[in-house]
Order: structure tokens, then C-alpha cells, then sequence
């Protein structure tokens, strides 16, 4: 597969976890995330790896932490009721410090929630996606040729620091199709895996993958060492999208696809005399905090935009140390905003500007 | 002359286990198998959570501290990633056949190449001694003070008999630690398990009847008793399955 090719969101992803060299992928069916088990389930055993559908969601992410030990490349993925089952393993996988892809393509919640695209997972995701002190890298694609460069880069990240990344997408992206180009996505060197439990081969003394640490004092050093490195990561690894910010009076935050509906609403207010703008996060975890506080010495009100009651914009709040007010407007359990909708919300906000 | 060894697949790490606790046997014999069979190197075994949740320590060869109940999913995933390998799984009755019971069914379901290590002395020992899926109707335990009760515990559950009804199982066998015959046994059944594993027959479950003196409130001579009287009738040893040899037997 060369040059650009048209996908599904979904497919993207599951093409872009085999261009980079994984072969191993546990699942378990769920809405609207399936055509990535049945996209691994058609081509792994055409290139030598295996896709696999486990009993459960359960099984499923302890496969990928026993698969994550051997050192080897490994993916699975599921929708927003899905990965509540799987917090345990990656809470397990966070304190084991093994590398992963987990893929969530979010649907209405709580419960069974709907099958629609929605954002209200971003708590989960980026503050609480196992119990414990950790962390995991939560990329947020916002095109189809992004599901296929985050999820490369998500394994090349996972691997570099020794952690779980998560793709945090939804049914609108994962259902819809774009053209996507895999050629152009680059590389990053990947340290030997040293640690992993693939046999001594006699050679070594013997490795242990554990998360068990009984004595408290023990337990406080690993723990804060990881953040040592959480906070290398804070440092290096922030990635986002500015889109008319430099003059913007009101900047409108927004990850995922409702960025799409901003940045289309911001020309549209533009186009009115209204000074707009749309902030872009791409990593949600390292959330990109500084820039957003250096933007809110400059700018007078920011807007943020979500499939959801509001959970990214206490991010943006804190970021922007309240420097500046911080509206919200979201729509949730599986409906969209139209861009009329955030127009509206934008000159609500420049009309009460002083 | 050499008249007693420690297994090389055995660290020099001092075991934590209760004075009578029959764990330190089954390590013992797991080990002596490894050894035998030269794959230390080649092995990956999978703790549980329980009271051999620091297998990990005492073992040589590669180790990995599943969570509660899940050390078949993570077993699966190492041996799916190296086939090659030789992957077993140390559980406890708790962790295998309460939290555990889905992943453990569907090791057998898959045919899963690997071997599991199945502790059964009917209680937990390490929260303390609460009732177990295994646990004899009528025991006492912390958590059936008045005796488990099949009207409002439900029944124990006979593992190898219930894993024998899979087609991926390819063996199944049931021995007990209790006696220098029986230990044998155990490290006979334990090595045909692995054997097994490396003809890549399928799935292989030794389950082991074991003691837990600390918690049963027995010295460990009473213990061994309490286990041949009571264990032995409710779980008979025996092998309950072996496609190897296309039988059925029982003791």
C-alpha cells in the first residue's frame, strides 16, 4: 500500500498499528470500534501475526499485558463501556511499565450510554484510566490521517517510555472515510528492550514484570521516579494545532472532530469582523497547559467545545489559571453541534467583551 | 556424594510461607522439573494474586505479576508473542476458580498451549482465611462463620472435572502433596504437563490439593490429616483427562 489510499477512520488505525510493526491484536467486539478486530482479523495472518478475540474485555487487555512483556508490539482496542472493563489491566500495565497501543473509539455513556460519537470519556482517559499514581499518553486524532499517524506514533512513544498510549478518538472518526497517506509518517530511534520476559536464553539473570511493591517506601521511589519521567514527557512530547490564535479575541478549544466544526465556525465569525480562533490539543495527555497560558495573556475569552457536559474545559481553567473567563459549550450522548451553534456561542462571548 | 540439592530454577531468595504450608513443596517440584528438562532459559511463569503472589522472587527463569485472577489472559499473550516459549501459571483456588473462572475456561476453550499450576486448599490464605470457591460444605471460615452452606454459598467447584468437558484440554490431573507417594505424584504429573506443553498438545492443569495449617487452625501433621479425610473425597486424585494416551481413568 503506497500514496494515498480512501479508508475508515478505524481501518486507518488498525493498517497503521501493522505498518508499524505489530502483529498481535487482542479485541473484543464492540460498537463503533469492530471493523478494527475485523480488519486485524482479515490481514494479521496474511503477514504473519495474529489477531485474536478474547472472552472479554478483561481477557483481552491482560493478553496484551502478557504480550507487552515479551518486548513485542501489541495493540487492542474497544469503545468507551469496553475500556472501563479493561482499567484494571491498564492500571496493571501503567505500574508494570510496559509499553501498548489501547484504541478508544468513544460512544455516549454512562451505561450502555448510545452508539454515537461523543467525548465524555476524557476524565477516564486522561485523569483516572486505571486506579493508582500513573499515567498513560492520550493522543486525540482529528482526521483519518491522523487515527493512522497518532497510532504509529502512539507505538514509538509507548515503547521510548516504557508506558501506555491511548487513542482517544470517536465513532465519527472512526466510521468516516479519508484519504491517508502511511509513507509519510516518521520514525522515531527505540531504545532495546532490555527487561522483557522472553526467556533468559541462560544468558541473563531473570527479568520481572511486576507492579507489586509491599514496602511503602519501596513503592513512593518507583512512583515517583515515573513522574520524573511524566514530567520529561510534559516537557518534550506536547503536541497541538493553533488555527487563527495570533489576534484572536476569542479562542475556541477543541480536540477531535468538533475541532473540525470550530475551525470552520472561527472563519465563519471571521468572515462577521469577529476576531476568532481555534486551539487544537492533540496530546490530552501531556495536556499542552503552558501554551494555553501564554495565549491567555493575549487573548480576552476562551470557548471550549465538547461532545460532552464539560470535562476538558476544567483542563483549559487551569491551564489558563482563570487568567481570562473560560465558557463552555457542548452537546452530548451522541450529538453534534452544527457550526451555526458555536458561531452563536462565539459572538454571545465577543459581545459581552469590553 | 551430593545428598540434597536446591533446584537451579529456584532463586536463593528465603520463602515467606506459613511453617507447614505445602507452597515451598509445588515450588520445589516445578523447579526440579525445569531443571530436568533443561528449559530455564526458555521459561516464563506467571504469578497470581494470593499467597504466591511473590512466586516471582523465587523462581530463575522470567516472571510476570498478573492481576487477580488473570495470569491464563497473561499467559495467552506471552505464549501468542513467542510459541516457542514455555509458559506456565502458579494460581491459587481463589484466583483461578472465583475471579478467575473466565480466563481459566477459556485457556481450555482455546486449547491454549501453556500449563497451569493449580494450588487448591480450599480457603484464602492470604486475606486471611476466607471462604474459597473450593472450600468443603460445612467449613468454617472467616466469611461462612457458620459453616459454608449450599443453600446460600453455592457448591465447590471440582476444576479438573470441569475443565476435562473442553476439547482444548489435554490434560487434566488431580494429585495431592499430603505424602512422600503423593508428592511423587505431583512432580510426575507436573513434568507430563510440561511434556505436553512441549509436544504442543493443548491446554495441561495439574491441580494440586494443598494445605493451609495457619488458616485451617490445624498444626501441619492435622493439616495433612484434614486434607486426605475431607479434601480427598470431595476432589479425588486421579488423571481426568489425556489426549496423549486417549483415556479416562480415575482412582
Amino acid at each position: 500500500m503506497s500514496g494515498k489510499v480512501l479508508m475508515k477512520g478505524n481501518e486507518a488505525i488498525a493498517e497503521a498499528a501493522i505498518k508499524a510493526g505489530c502483529r498481535l491484536f487482542f479485541g473484543y467486539p464492540i460498537t463503533p470500534q469492530t471493523e478494527i478486530s475485523e480488519y486485524m482479523a482479515k490481514k494479521m495472518p496474511k503477514v504473519g501475526g495474529l489477531s485474536l478475540q478474547a472472552e472479554s474485555e478483561v481477557a483481552a487487555i491482560n493478553m496484551v499485558l502478557g504480550a507487552a512483556s515479551t518486548g513485542a508490539r501489541v495493540i487492542t482496542s474497544s469503545s468507551s463501556p469496553g475500556i472501563s472493563l479493561k482499567s484494571e489491566g491498564i492500571s496493571y500495565i501503567i505500574g508494570s511499565d510496559l509499553p501498548c497501543v489501547i484504541v478508544n473509539v468513544q460512544r455516549g455513556g454512562p451505561g450502555l450510554g448510545g452508539i454515537q460519537p461523543a467525548q465524555s470519556d476524557y476524565y477516564q482517559a486522561t485523569h483516572a484510566l486505571g486506579h493508582g499514581d500513573g499515567r498513560a499518553l492520550v493522543l486525540a486524532p482529528a482526521s483519518v490521517q491522523e487515527m493512522a499517524a497518532l497510532t504509529m506514533e502512539a507505538f514509538d512513544l509507548a515503547d521510548i517510555y516504557r508506558m501506555p498510549a491511548l487513542i482517544l478518538a470517536d465513532g465519527a472518526l472512526g466510521q468516516m472515510m479519508e484519504p491517508v497517506d502511511f509513507e509519510s509518517v516518521p520514525k522515531r530511534d527505540i531504545p532495546e528492550k532490555t527487561w522483557a520476559t522472553n526467556g533468559t536464553q541462560g544468558k541473563r539473570e531473570h527479568n520481572v514484570i511486576n507492579s507489586l511493591y509491599i514496602q511503602p517506601d519501596v513503592l513512593e521511589r518507583v512512583i515517583q521516579e515515573r513522574f520524573e519521567k511524566y514530567d520529561r514527557i510534559k516537557e518534550t512530547e506536547v503536541k497541538y494545532e493553533e488555527f487563527l490564535c495570533d489576534d484572536a479575541d476569542v479562542i475556541v478549544v477543541a480536540y477531535g472532530i468538533p475541532a473540525r466544526i470550530v475551525k470552520t465556525a472561527v472563519q465563519k465569525a471571521r468572515k462577521m469582523g469577529i476576531k476568532a480562533g481555534c486551539f487544537r490539543p492533540i496530546t490530552l495527555w501531556p495536556f499542552p497547559s503552558k501554551r494555553l497560558s501564554k495565549l491567555a495573556d493575549q487573548t480576552k475569552a476562551f470557548l471550549t467545545v465538547e461532545l460532552s457536559m464539560g470535562q476538558m474545559v476544567d483542563d483549559v481553567r487551569i491551564a489558563t489559571e482563570f487568567k481570562k473567563p473560560c465558557h463552555f459549550y457542548g452537546r452530548t450522548g451522541g450529538m453534534m453541534p452544527s457550526v451555526d451553534e458555536v458561531v452563536g456561542q462565539i459572538e454571545k462571548i465577543n459581545g459581552g467583551l469590553k | 556424594m551430593v545428598v540434597f540439592e536446591k533446584p537451579k530454577a529456584l532463586t536463593d531468595v528465603p520463602f515467606h510461607y506459613c511453617p507447614g504450608c505445602t507452597h515451598g513443596i509445588v515450588h520445589r517440584l516445578v523447579a526440579e522439573v525445569i531443571d530436568e528438562m533443561g528449559i530455564e532459559g526458555q521459561t516464563i511463569g506467571i504469578a497470581p494474586v494470593g499467597c504466591s503472589v511473590f512466586a516471582y522472587n523465587y523462581f530463575n527463569c522470567d516472571m510476570i505479576e498478573a492481576p487477580h485472577g488473570r495470569a491464563p489472559a497473561v499467559a495467552t499473550g506471552v505464549k501468542r508473542a513467542n510459541p516457542d516459549n514455555f509458559v506456565f501459571t502458579y494460581q491459587g483456588d481463589g484466583d483461578l476458580a472465583a475471579i478467575g473462572t473466565a480466563e481459566t475456561v477459556h485457556v481450555g476453550a482455546r486449547g491454549e498451549n501453556i500449563t497451569i499450576i493449580f494450588i487448591n486448599n480450599a480457603i484464602y490464605g492470604m486475606t486471611g482465611g476466607q471462604m474459597a470457591p473450593t472450600s468443603l460444605i460445612g467449613q468454617v471460615t472467616t466469611t461462612s462463620p457458620y459453616g459454608r452452606s449450599a443453600e446460600i454459598q453455592g457448591t465447590p467447584i471440582r476444576v479438573c472435572e470441569m475443565l476435562s468437558t473442553l476439547s482444548g484440554t489435554a490434560y487434566a490431573e488431580r494429585t495431592a502433596v499430603d505424602s512422600v507417594k503423593n508428592v511423587r505424584a505431583t512432580k510426575k504429573a507436573i513434568r507430563k504437563a510440561f511434556e505436553v506443553q512441549k509436544d504442543k498438545k493443548g491446554f495441561s492443569i495439574v491441580e494440586v490439593l494443598s494445605t493451609c495449617p495457619t488458616n485451617w487452625g490445624l498444626t501441619p501433621q492435622e493439616s495433612l490429616g484434614w486434607l486426605r479425610d475431607n479434601m480427598m473425597t470431595q476432589y479425588p486424585l486421579g488423571v481426568y483427562k489425556d489426549t496423549t494416551e486417549n483415556t479416562k481413568e480415575e482412582k
